[in-house]
């Protein structure tokens, strides 16, 4: 009656560019990877052109667009799709997973069930959901986990060394990751705390988007720093509130990653803030990008869940009013200035 | 009114094919591979201490309990026992075959553990005991209830009347001859033990094993019913690992072997009244082990086990007053300290039992719907089905690379998320009656009237400040119950139906009920006030709707 799966292929998800980078370091490792492409126009060119947003795939990555050969020969699979359609994607994919399977995500997003409808019924925990949640919610997966850290696309496919965390509530899930992923010119850490890791990818982006408006400004790189070290602030009072901890914060998918996209113009999140700053508005910005910035959707729904936690958000507030033209970015800047912030690290405790 | 009752038929009639009965026939063999499996456990999980030194803080804890702790029931070659124990080690250490020495006493101890754990189910004691509680009850029914002495002999009211068993028992009785059945239910009352007992055989089910705290063995009449209804020993003193290893074992091996189980795991009754939230793991997690066990065992038919989560619901709990001053305590620690205690005991059991008897005073108990060992529900046949649906083996849980494997890590982490799915499924299961949403309404509106009060003051009010205007009462809970209604039509709650009568009666008969038994009534009604008389025992009440969002509402 069971089913068994005794594949040793090994699935990814989205042929964006982080997931090209991901099926590139697995292709390494393993002697055949299947990588996922969105339309099946889209998977014969690549297989054509054998090149994925300006990276060469190796030769065992085969493009595909047959979901359910991912959920049959494919034992553990990297889903690497935007936030706003992954709940989506795994309802086309559900009809294929079993509990053996292992699913490690590297979506840096939100997913929202229900849209804020009024500020006295402000989107709530329960509206917002993780990629690891959605992937619980929506099939019989339980062994999950997800990929974070600084994981600028184009650098880890040009080789240049580079880090990532594995988080999963399930040792067994970090040490596969591990053993998948790591080489010698990339290093796999492990976390427990996955909600914590999540977090940290998710929440950053925000910041990430910030610190783009302030270079874009030519304010320095003084306010720049200021502004990053609130923004952890930021980071881990949400957090916390969440359901993560301090600590994975600290770490290289929270500092690490900040660092890394806070100081990027390869980061989309970045970009958008310069340009915000440049004056451009938010869907002329939109319009010119290839991929998503989750930043963006973030903000809004971080705003929304801290009026329902009853913590304060200064940086995301006053990001949501430029996104929302209510104010100008000179003009947030003006105001975060004089925001009294309170001592910045008393979140250790 | 007698030929509508439904009645249950034995699902095994020969209770030598009991599982439990089998188990206790070949009692040593049993002892045998609960000491077998649980020696290889311990050495596998020492997780890098040395085997000298675990059985050293074994002995030493050991010795410190029997001198801090002793009781009764402990048998009298203890002290040789351990002093034994502890002679060996010493003269082992330094020696060529030492590490085999260790081993030889590590299994000694597991023995007497096991041997100690083990239960002695016996059918006509069974039997007996069955016949003891079922006859006894309905007599002090009757009594009660049909005046005169020849009401001894009446058999005008059974124990039925009095237990409205809801739910999900045929699916259960399905489920019990399709595999092992595992139950666990919520824990408020002294009460429970008994009532999940008679609950058991009423359904006609085996009986279950489950572990009884060795302390109750102290008393000679508990320890033959304890022993009949096939208990098995839990000494809540030992706390060293080899302990905890051996009971781990006897359990895990006892629902293997098809035994049915049961385990109330929030481990203790609620002290505060809420719904458990926080689940023992340890015994929990045993069922999962169980399962995985039987899946490696490669015969072909997979045996599965199932969870069954029960919860009890009585208008009121003998021990309240008492348990809610302990929670309270140990929450409040200075903020919280006691005025007076007039708690007393016989004669209040007799009086409880017999308002338990003639009042209009109902208890529930509502079977849920059966599990698999991840919270995944089963239907009739025992198969498992996602939230979707969609059919899915449990099996696969245990699948690496194709095989069944072993990884305890793994099992850990299966068993929050089937403790969680357990905590689900008790608020779903959970039966609302009036007299809870009278204690919740009440309480919510002495918390809102006085906002800037944490919960130790709000116990304090003064006796002026403790009146609440009934019209407005009235209108709370008209609307908190339109909030339950809702809960109840998403399936996220049970009601009673007299819930459902006029706002007026239902708070009448709500009221009736809340704490009827205690001294001092919680909260009454007078003239155009609801009086709050006993916020302690209010808050206890009112408790037990916590977890479903409804203060919003208020």
């Amino acid at each position: 009656m069971d089913s068994k799966s005794t594949s040793k292929h090994i699935g990814v998800i989205g042929a964006g560019s982080f997931g090209s980078a991901v099926a590139n370091i697995l292709a390494e490792k393993s002697d055949k990877v299947l990588l996922h492409a969105r339309t099946a126009e889209k998977a014969a060119l690549l297989n054509e052109t054998r090149e994925s947003s300006g990276h060469p795939l190796r030769p065992n990555i085969e493009v595909i667009h047959d979901i359910g050969r991912i959920g049959a020969s494919c034992d553990v699979i990297f889903p690497v799709v935007p936030s706003a359609s992954f709940r989506e994607m795994m309802r086309t994919l559900s009809p294929f997973l079993r509990p053996y399977h292992i699913l490690i995500h590297g979506t840096k997003g939100f997913d929202l069930s229900r849209k804020s409808t009024s500020s006295e019924d402000p989107v709530s925990r329960e509206d917002v959901h993780t990629m690891s949640e959605v992937i619980q919610q929506e099939s019989s997966v339980v062994r999950v986990g997800c990929l974070a850290g600084p994981n600028l696309a184009s650098e880890i496919s040009q080789g240049k060394p580079a880090a990532t965390v594995v988080a999963s509530q399930f040792d067994e899930v970090v040490q596969i990751g591990q053993k998948l992923l790591k080489n010698d010119r990339f290093l796999i850490y492990g976390s427990s705390d996955l909600i914590g890791i999540e977090l940290c990818g998710i929440l950053k982006n925000i910041i990430a988007l910030g610190a783009g408006s302030v270079m874009g400004l030519g304010l320095g790189e003084n306010a720049k720093a200021l502004f990053i070290s609130r923004g952890l602030v930021e980071m881990v009072h949400i957090g916390k509130a969440m359901g993560g901890n301090a600590q994975a914060f600290l770490g290289l998918a929270g500092v690490g990653d900040l660092m890394a996209t806070c100081s990027s113009n390869l980061s989309r999140n970045f970009t958008v803030g310069r340009k915000l700053a440049e004056g451009k508005t938010i869907e002329m910005i939109l319009e010119e990008m290839e991929e998503v910035a989750e930043g963006v959707k973030t903000i809004d729904i971080i705003r929304d869940l801290s009026n329902s936690f009853g913590i304060r958000c200064p940086i995301t507030e006053t990001l949501y009013r430029v996104i929302h033209r209510q104010i100008t970015v000179e003009e947030a800047h003006t105001y975060l200035m004089k925001f009294p912030f309170r001592a910045e690290i008393d979140f250790l405790d | 009114m007698r030929k509508n009752k439904v009645r249950y038929s034995e699902i095994i009639s020969k209770t030598r094919e009991w599982p439990i009965y089998q188990l206790s026939k070949n009692r040593d063999e049993f002892i045998r591979e609960v000491t077998d499996e649980s020696f290889e456990n311990f050495l596998e999980v020492r997780k890098g201490r040395s085997l000298r030194e675990e059985l050293e803080t074994t002995v030493y804890r050991e010795k410190l309990r029997m001198k801090a702790n002793p009781w009764r029931v402990d048998p009298a070659d203890e002290k040789d026992f351990w002093s034994g124990i502890q002679h060996r080690l010493v003269e082992s250490e330094g020696l060529a075959d030492s590490a085999t020495n260790e081993q030889q006493i590590l299994r000694d101890i597991i023995i007497r553990y096991s041997s100690e754990i083990a239960g002695n189910f016996r059918k006509s004691y069974y039997k007996f005991a069955k016949t003891f509680v079922t006859f006894g009850f309905a007599r002090l029914l009757n009594a009660a209830r049909v005046k005169g002495f020849l009401s001894l002999f009446s058999r005008q009211l059974d124990l039925d009347d009095k237990i409205r068993i809801e739910g999900e028992p045929e699916h259960i009785r399905q489920l019990a001859q399709k595999g092992t059945v595992v139950m666990v239910p919520t824990h408020f009352s002294n009460l429970d033990s008994i009532l999940i007992g008679w609950v058991i055989q009423f359904l006609g089910l085996p009986a279950f094993i489950y572990g009884a705290g060795l302390n109750l063995f102290n008393i000679k009449i508990l320890a033959y019913f304890m022993n009949s209804l096939g208990a098995y020993k839990v000494d809540r003193r030992k706390k060293n690992p080899v302990y905890l290893e051996t009971l781990r074992a006897y359990s895990t091996l006892a629902i293997k072997r098809g035994c049915h189980s049961l385990f109330f795991p929030g481990g203790t009754r609620s002290r505060s009244g809420h719904i458990e939230k926080a689940l023992k793991l340890g015994l929990l997690g045993t069922s999962i082990e169980a399962q995985r066990m039987l899946y490696q065992q490669d015969n072909g038919e997979d045996q599965k086990i199932f969870i069954v989560p029960t919860v009890i619901n009585y208008q009121f709990t003998l021990e309240a007053p008492a348990l809610i001053r302990e929670h309270l305590k140990r929450t409040g620690q200075e903020r919280y300290y006691e005025e007076n205690d007039e708690f007393s005991t016989s004669y209040k059991i007799a009086s409880f039992l017999f308002k338990f008897f003639t009042k209009g005073s109902n208890i529930s108990v509502s079977l849920g719907r059966g599990m698999d060992i991840l919270g995944n529900y089963v239907d009739d046949e025992g198969n498992s089905f996602d939230k979707n649906g969609n059919p899915i083996y449990p099996k696969d849980y245990f699948v690496s690379d194709g095989q069944v494997t072993v990884d305890k890590q793994r099992e850990q982490t299966y068993v929050r998320i089937l403790a969680k799915r357990i905590v689900e499924e008790f608020h779903i299961y959970n039966k609302v009656f009036a007299s809870h949403l009278v204690a919740y309404t009440s309480f919510k509106m002495l918390e809102r009237k006085n906002p800037k009060l944490d919960l130790y003051h709000v116990l304090r009010l003064s006796e002026e400040d403790l009146e609440l205007d009934y019209q407005e009462f009235k209108k709370c809970f008209k609307k908190l119950r339109k909030q339950i209604l809702k809960l109840e039509k998403k399936g996220k709650i049970g009601i009673t139906d007299h819930l459902k009568n006029k706002a007026d009666e239902a708070i009448k008969e709500g009221l009736k009920n809340v704490g009827m038994y205690h001294a001092r009534r919680p909260v009454i009604h007078r003239k155009e006030k609801i009086i709050v008389q006993d916020p302690n025992t209010l808050y206890y009440y009112h408790n037990r709707l916590d977890g479903y969002g409804l203060e919003k509402h208020i």
